[in-house]
């Protein structure tokens, strides 16, 4: 039973008290989950020197290397993570789909392999010249998705797993398509592998995160500005229509926020998989199935997901690090299998 | 279950029938025709361009040195292992979707080509520079730790299976769960791994059918003949299995043994492909529903698959090879560009929700 079953009972002012104290513990955890990847590395610091280096004062050392760093890499995985996580809960929102993931359903690969065609064909070099490609990538793969799963859903017994397997598709016809640029221009092997396999190990720029930062506070505002739009659309279009709504409206907003959220998110990170699943559905458990607590929470979720999957990579293979995609692979599909395990006993006898 | 009339034709030899079925027979013969041919279409095709007339003639023993050369050392063990891989992957495709009695189920989507991946590049990165190309590590050593590692992964797959059952969608999922997160730990080992080592650990997982010789066309022959031999005993009792396990069970079939049998072959001859050939998506997936339209039986036919397979794979590889001269795509990659489109139009199409 979720932690939410208990609370749903009480009143609504209990509710949001409680729901309140919790948005105040994932933020005391994503402040720790940030000390963290400030202190862990090849040369590992502790958290006492970490928030001297923030606070302003601090060795010269400790602020090499915090600043220099770690704070470009930290910064772009709390954005990466946020903005994934947040896109990942509207798409199940939007799609009905508990699996739904931007990862796996080829968002971000299309996100990715925009800006290596980008890279490719028109030799864009300047690092927001590629945000607006990956903007379009996420776009289209967006659209993509949203009219398959909607085909879907018309179907009445339509299979969450259709989507998925549409995206595991795509995802491999991506795959091949930069398999054969990177064979056709092998100079720039780097630049491709950190778009299309996710890793923070580069050096972000900071032109590029001060750009996509914005992105995705905006993208999260959209979404949970049409949260209850998104609360109504779980009981399918019609019912949402009799309550009010506009569900041509609501999936347009979504739309724009989930572009908006996986263009900034790849554009820091590369492309990354599972936090747009995992952190929905562990959320959901703490603040049951509305979208204004939900997507929040999900943001705060989803950065220190990130975080630890980087920091785990600093630290599993000292002194080389694994790409933070990698990790997220490595731990995150175990995760989605065990969510699809189980989904068949909390639907009962549906199948 | 022929009639009582007996108007079905079959053959009756010394007490064993067989149905005759005149449209797999013409598809089985065709289909092999056209595999020679683009085969020594292929042969002929390089940077010694020779036309398929005089290939035919250099097989035959009429050519000269340097153009026997060409054909027995490089280009002939590239054709003949396309014929055999895509053979293979041809019947275990339609074995696996026989077996599951779903129209989505492949060996690469439940995860034996990522566990042939994982054994593969273990050995590649553990075995340091014991395993360089002329080595006895490499040859035998890298498919035996493909063939095991692709075992080992449809084990777990089939393991968390019995949770969710085989039928619908779920298990592919599954599948593709699995294999993301063994991709994952081959990633670690290309990380963790010496330049060296992860250079020839990416090469082999490049799925191409480039720079294979004659000891990958043995093993992948014998993985196939050894498979073919109780297969054709078997192939009566997949008819029998796709009527459903409670009637298969009530027409006395053992459904258990025979379906393990059945994925031990089509996972043996999956992994054997892999560990010669390197990861082909999409081949097993895409053949076996190609073969049931030629032959418009009802289930994916066994025979037809190989032929297909084969045709389909020294197409790809020719495609491959010649598309982007002088530079060659892998064979995957071709056989990506076809299979993805074809699968999502298969969850389009797809009425009923999940089954054929």
């Amino acid at each position: 039973m979720s932690l939410s079953g208990s609370l749903l009972t009480r009143p609504p002012a209990v509710r949001q008290r409680a729901q309140g104290g919790w948005l105040l513990v994932s933020l005391a955890a994503l402040v720790a989950a940030l000390v963290l990847s400030l202190a862990v590395g090849s040369r590992a610091l502790n958290p006492a020197e970490v928030l001297d280096v923030l606070l302003g004062s601090g060795t010269a050392e400790a602020r090499a290397i915090v600043l220099d760093l770690r704070l470009g890499r930290t910064v772009a995985a709390m954005i990466a993570g946020a903005g994934l996580a947040v896109a990942g809960a509207v798409i199940q929102g939007h799609t009905r789909n508990p699996l739904a993931d931007p990862g796996l359903l080829g968002v971000t690969s299309g996100a990715a392999v925009a800006v290596v065609l980008a890279i490719f064909l028109l030799g864009i070099t300047n690092p927001v010249g590629y945000l607006w490609f990956c903007l379009l990538g996420a776009a289209l793969g967006t659209i993509l998705v949203t009219a398959v799963g909607l085909a879907g859903a018309r179907r009445r017994d339509a299979s969450p797993a259709s989507l998925v397997l549409a995206g595991a598709a795509i995802n491999a016809l991506l795959g091949a398509v930069t398999g054969v640029l990177l064979l056709l221009d092998s100079a720039t092997l780097d630049v491709y592998r950190f778009w299309t396999v996710g890793s923070l190990a580069g050096g972000q720029e900071s032109a590029v995160l001060v750009v996509t930062a914005p992105l995705v506070l905006a993208g999260i505002l959209l979404a949970v500005a049409h949260a209850p739009a998104l609360d109504s659309l779980a009981l399918g279009d019609d019912a949402a229509k009799s309550l009010g709504r506009n569900p041509l409206r609501a999936r347009l907003t979504g739309l724009t926020a989930v572009t908006l959220l996986v263009g900034a998110a790849v554009a820091s990170a590369g492309s990354l998989g599972f936090v747009g699943l995992v952190a929905p559905h562990v959320m959901r458990r703490v603040t049951g199935p509305a979208h204004r607590w939900l997507l929040p929470q999900c943001a705060l979720a989803g950065a220190v997901f990130v975080l630890i999957a980087d920091v785990l990579g600093r630290l599993v293979v000292h002194p080389a690090e694994l790409p933070v995609g990698v990790v997220l692979g490595i731990v995150g599909a175990p995760a989605f299998v065990l969510i699809v395990v189980r989904y068949k006993k909390t639907r009962g006898a549906r199948r | 279950m022929s009639p009582a009339t007996g108007s079905v034709p079959a053959i009756r030899v010394l007490g064993l029938s067989a149905r005759l079925r005149p449209r797999h027979l013409i598809v089985i013969g065709v289909g092999s025709v056209l595999a020679a041919l683009v085969a020594v279409i292929s042969a002929g095709v390089g940077d010694y361009q020779m036309s398929p007339a005089r290939v035919v003639a250099v097989l035959l023993g009429h050519g000269t040195p340097m153009e026997h050369l060409v054909i027995s050392t490089i280009r002939l063990p590239r054709v003949l292992l396309g014929l055999v891989v895509g053979a293979a992957l041809g019947v275990s495709g339609a074995i696996v979707q026989a077996t599951a009695r779903n129209a989505l189920a492949s060996p690469d989507l439940l995860g034996v080509t990522a566990g042939a991946s994982v054994g593969a590049v273990l050995v590649l990165v553990v075995g340091g520079s014991g395993a360089a190309a002329s080595g006895l590590l490499r040859s035998v050593g890298v498919p035996v730790a493909a063939l095991i590692g692709g075992t080992v992964a449809a084990g777990l797959v089939l393991l968390l299976l019995r949770r969710t059952g085989a039928d619908g969608l779920r298990p592919l999922l599954v599948g593709i769960g699995v294999s993301a997160f063994l991709s994952g730990i081959v990633s670690w080992l290309m990380v963790v791994a010496t330049i060296d080592d992860a250079a020839r650990a990416n090469i082999w997982l490049t799925g191409t059918l480039n720079g294979r010789s004659w000891p990958e066309v043995w093993s992948a022959t014998a993985a196939l003949a050894v498979i073919a031999v109780p297969l054709v005993v078997l192939a009566p009792r997949l008819l029998t299995l796709r009527l459903g396990t409670d009637v298969a069970r009530g027409l006395g079939l053992a459904t258990g043994p025979t379906q393990a049998m059945l994925l031990m072959a089509a996972v043996v001859l999956a992994g054997a492909t892999t560990a010669v050939a390197g990861p082909i998506g999409f081949v097993a997936l895409v053949v076996p529903h190609l073969a049931r339209l030629a032959t418009g039986s009802a289930g994916p036919p066994l025979a037809a698959s190989a032929v297909i397979g084969a045709l389909l794979l020294v197409c790809a590889d020719l495609f491959a090879r010649t598309a982007f001269a002088p530079i060659q795509i892998p064979t995957g990659a071709v056989t990506a560009f076809v299979g993805a489109p074809f699968l999502i139009w298969l969850l389009i199409r797809n009425r009923q929700g999940v089954l054929r």
